[in-house]
């Protein structure tokens, strides 16, 4: 008899095989955790990979101190229901610079809180390999990043000369202080990710669902208040919306869309009938051509 | 993604139902530079309406601003996304773009035509199952599309869709597109494709991309596209021998013992008797453990952990097997070779060797031949250098489990690691393990310290391994021939002699005085290559008999 896999079997299996190869050769794995439905497949995919023993690694989540307080809760839960251990660390420097996402432009606080708290974590527990959940299909500079993709001690990612990768044999050799990137939600699409937390029935942020929220209207995008730190400029007001979440990440940089969606089958029929890209209600990328490029080669995920 | 968009409005679990029965190519584009691969794929994308709105705007202002068409839309911008590729125009490192139809799931990669960057194309080409190699219409076959070709066949690629691009700037002329076809199928011809389409197309106004094209009457097959979704790719791994490398043992408590990998070929069931390839101990599968709950079968391709019925030895670097088929186990596996590094291969100098089952550290210890991608014919050489492919020796310091790559992509592939700077210089596919008693070898009596050496040659197969090495022969030494050996040579059989320098020519010129036997004397590298035979006897094809009239 036989049995073909299906394209979510293969991708399963692709992924699994990765979250192996790294805790078979690494010392000192680690899997960034950004609470968002990637990480969340991510998660689970690590959870299938050693059942029935926990992950052997820790989450890390590098907190930039505004995230949804939503986000923060989840956390919390799928630390505890996975039996891992979780890490967060926030880059304290900035904290004390008062270093905001209001103050400092987008840009620049990306790089503070995100980047910069992220090097921070990786030098201060001496990680030699991290896991993260970017996907190929988010951006034309992804498309070109190689599954295990290397690191020099100062986290810089050389583009031009990746090592060639071939088969599934991934070359996870490094120096005392480099580093591997490793992406196993590689070959994923953004369907894909949702196919699967429909069928494996993944738990995800609420914010993902639609229900009404207060918003206000700002550059175009619809911002969430989700605490008091969102000072409102003349002419700004809160608005109560049903609105939902198609990528999740500091609130006051992550546009909402308006939508009646609350269930996944219909979260699932509205992404497949839009006609934007999910990352478009993302800040950071809009700030130049190029922008995920530098940023990637500058040291962020 | 506009496709089916109806039954995603009226019945959205309907619709995912469908998606999930969908079967997944992957496929690469090909061919040399500026044929118009990513352009290619860029239409691709882009009339199968898999480009968003925002990334729409955003092709439009690249493309006046770093365009190649003139401010026109430029669909490689779509692919090659890296600053210094939208700077020079060309594709530097693969690119992996994922689009669906009603009917498939698709993985395409990208690959550069450059020279430079082979190993960018090599490494797109390894995963895929077909290849769309390009050409342009106007220049015909070039040595990079001979090159990928022979890479594409190297990996294992059956399919071939051999797409005669810029048929818009020859007037879609028939006659030069029959001409590039029938040349390419002549060269092809050794490479053992199991199926080459010729296509007339032109990617950038999309004919006989997504619809056959007005321009191209004479054309009676079908679009790339329908093409695509149709092809049937062999899948024969479930019906291959039971392949686990054993990649991780999952120990959580003193009562679970799972041994986790990636089912490489064949099937398991719990019941089935498994046997370890380097130890030979046997026993038989308890469970398949998930997280979704145990299996009953577990096939090629899916990443599972077993438990077994007994406590034997198994750690990373095994495989399980059906006892009745063993893999090859050996130190001395025989392979082709991809040069990808512009340090050239240092034979004898150690590599880590990593396989399906982990890292081993050997040596290539000869290089049998290179071949020529223009020709297809194999040349004597001492080192591959980069790009360059041919057929090498390998020793390892301990023995891995393989199959021939032919059988199986996953147990039969390796790349080769330097060991100083890390990097991947070479990707490796297994051709057999040549018996131990079936190459020449060296017998040494022994003897005391300060006499020469007395080594005998013996044990020669009829096969083409016939090589004496013997650039390691510290001090003098004397040569004797055994009777097997003098037959072999009779028969027409040449033998090859590798030496450090001429210092030691004079006991293979003994040697053959003694035997009558002629020899051809060869400089390769540092080193001295001496080709031992009888004369008045016509050579059979074997080493060293490359054509070029030694
Ligand atoms: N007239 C015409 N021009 C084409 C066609 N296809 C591609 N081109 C042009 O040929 C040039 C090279 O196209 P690319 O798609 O970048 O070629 P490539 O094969 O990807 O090149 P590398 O990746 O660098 O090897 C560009 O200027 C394209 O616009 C075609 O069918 N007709
Ligand atoms: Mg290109």
């Amino acid at each position: 008899m036989k049995k073909n896999l299906t394209h979510l079997q293969q991708l399963e299996a692709e992924s699994i095989h990765i979250i192996r190869e790294v805790v078979a050769e690494f010392d000192n794995p680690v899997m960034l955790y950004s609470i968002g439905k990637d990480s969340a497949v991510m998660l689970h995919l690590a959870r299938k990979a050693f059942y029935p023993a926990p992950p052997p690694f820790p989450l890390l989540h590098v907190d930039t101190t505004w995230k949804f307080r939503d986000m923060i809760e989840f956390r919390g839960r799928m630390a505890k229901e996975s039996g891992m251990e979780l890490l967060v660390h926030v880059n304290e420097d900035g904290v004390k610079k008062g270093v905001s996402p209001f103050t400092h432009g987008s840009a620049l606080y990306t790089d503070v809180m995100k980047t910069e708290g992220l090097k921070q974590a990786l030098d201060k527990y001496k990680f030699d390999a991290a896991f993260g959940g970017a996907r190929r299909d988010e951006e034309k500079s992804r498309a070109k990043e190689r599954i295990f993709s290397f690191r020099s001690a100062h986290h810089r990612w050389d583009p031009k000369n990746q090592r060639p990768e071939l088969w599934s044999l991934y070359n996870t050799r490094i120096k005392p202080g480099e580093s591997i990137r490793v992406f196993p939600l590689s070959n994923w699409t953004e369907l894909d990710i949702w196919q699967y937390i429909h069928l494996e029935e993944i738990p995800i942020v609420p914010l993902y669902y639609a229900a009404v929220r207060p918003v206000v209207e700002r550059d175009g995008m619809l911002i969430m208040v989700d605490d008091d730190r969102l000072e409102l400029k003349p002419g700004e007001k809160v608005e109560y919306k049903p609105v939902r979440f198609r990528t999740l990440g500091c609130y006051p940089l992550t546009g909402a869309v308006e939508s009646e969606a609350d269930t996944l089958p219909e979260i699932i029929q509205e992404m497949l009938l839009t006609r934007t890209s999910e990352r478009q209600g993302r800040l950071i990328d809009h700030d130049q051509a190029g922008s995920m490029e530098k940023k990637k080669q500058e040291g962020y995920f | 993604m506009a496709h089916q968009s109806e039954l995603i409005e009226k019945d959205i679990l309907a619709y995912l139902k469908s998606q999930e029965e969908k079967s997944l190519l992957r496929f690469i584009t090909c061919g040399s530079v500026d044929d118009g691969k990513s352009t290619l794929i860029g239409r691709l994308l882009w009339d199968s309406k898999m480009v968003f709105e925002d990334q729409l705007a955003a092709l439009e202002a690249d493309s006046k601003k770093v365009g190649t068409q003139g401010g026109a839309i430029d669909y490689a911008l779509l692919l090659d996304g890296l600053q210094a590729e939208r700077e020079q125009g060309i594709t530097i490192d693969v690119a992996y773009r994922f689009f669906s139809t009603d009917r498939r799931k698709f993985i395409v990669a990208d690959t550069p035509g450059h020279e430079q960057y082979t190993r960018n194309m090599v490494t797109g080409a390894s995963t895929a199952k077909v290849a769309v190699i390009l050409v342009d219409a106007r220049k015909g076959l070039l040595t990079q599309t001979r090159r990928h070709s022979f890479l594409v066949s190297l990996v294992g690629i059956k399919h071939i869709v051999l797409a005669i691009n810029k048929m818009d700037l020859i007037g879609y002329d028939e006659e030069k597109f029959r001409a590039i076809e029938a040349d390419y199928r002549e060269f092809a011809a050794p490479l053992g494709f199991t199926s080459i389409t010729a296509l007339p197309i032109s990617a950038l106004n999309g004919d006989n991309i997504i619809e056959k094209s007005g321009e191209t009457p004479w054309y009676q097959g079908p679009p790339l596209l329908h093409f695509l979704e149709t092809v049937q790719v062999e899948d024969d791994r479930d019906e291959q021998p039971f392949r686990l490398p054993v990649q991780w043992v999952n120990r959580p408590n003193l009562d679970f013992r799972g041994f986790c990998g990636t089912v490489a070929s064949g099937t398991i069931r719990p019941g089935d008797e498994i046997r370890v390839a380097s130890s030979g101990q046997t026993s038989k599968v308890a469970r398949i453990v998930t997280f979704n709950g145990d299996l009953d079968e577990a096939v090629a391709g899916q990443a599972v952990t077993l438990t077994l019925e007994d406590e034997i030895d198994i750690s990373r670097g095994d495989m399980l097997t059906r006892p009745e088929a063993p893999p090859l186990y050996t130190r001395h596996p025989e392979a082709h070779l991809v040069w990808m590094h512009d340090e050239p291969l240092q034979p004898g100098q150690l590599y880590l060797v990593k396989t399906a089952t982990g890292v081993t550290p050997g040596r290539v210890t000869a290089v049998q031949y290179a071949v020529d991608v223009n020709t297809l014919e194999q040349k004597q050489v001492a080192t591959l250098g980069l790009n360059e492919i041919g057929l090498a020796r390998i020793e390892l310091d301990r023995p891995v489990s393989f199959d021939p790559y032919g059988a199986n992509r996953d147990t039969g592939s390796f790349i080769l690691i330097d060991r100083f700077t890390n990097a991947t210089v070479a990707a490796g596919m297994v051709l057999n393990a040549p018996d131990e008693s079936q190459r020449a070898h060296l017998s040494a009596g022994e003897s005391n310290p300060w006499a020469p050496r007395r080594i005998t040659l013996d044990a020669v197969a009829a096969t083409n391994l016939n090589l004496v090495d013997l650039t390691e022969e510290k001090g003098l030494f004397i040569l004797d021939l055994a009777q097997s050996i003098r037959d072999y040579l009779d028969k027409g059989n040449r033998i090859l002699i590798r030496l450090r320098d001429l210092s030691q020519l004079e006991p293979v010129a003994q040697l053959a005085y003694e035997n009558e036997l002629a020899f051809e004397f060869d400089r390769s590298g540092d080193g001295v290559s001496i080709l031992l035979f009888k004369r008045g006897t016509t050579p059979l094809k074997g080493y060293g008999d490359d054509g070029t009239g030694i």
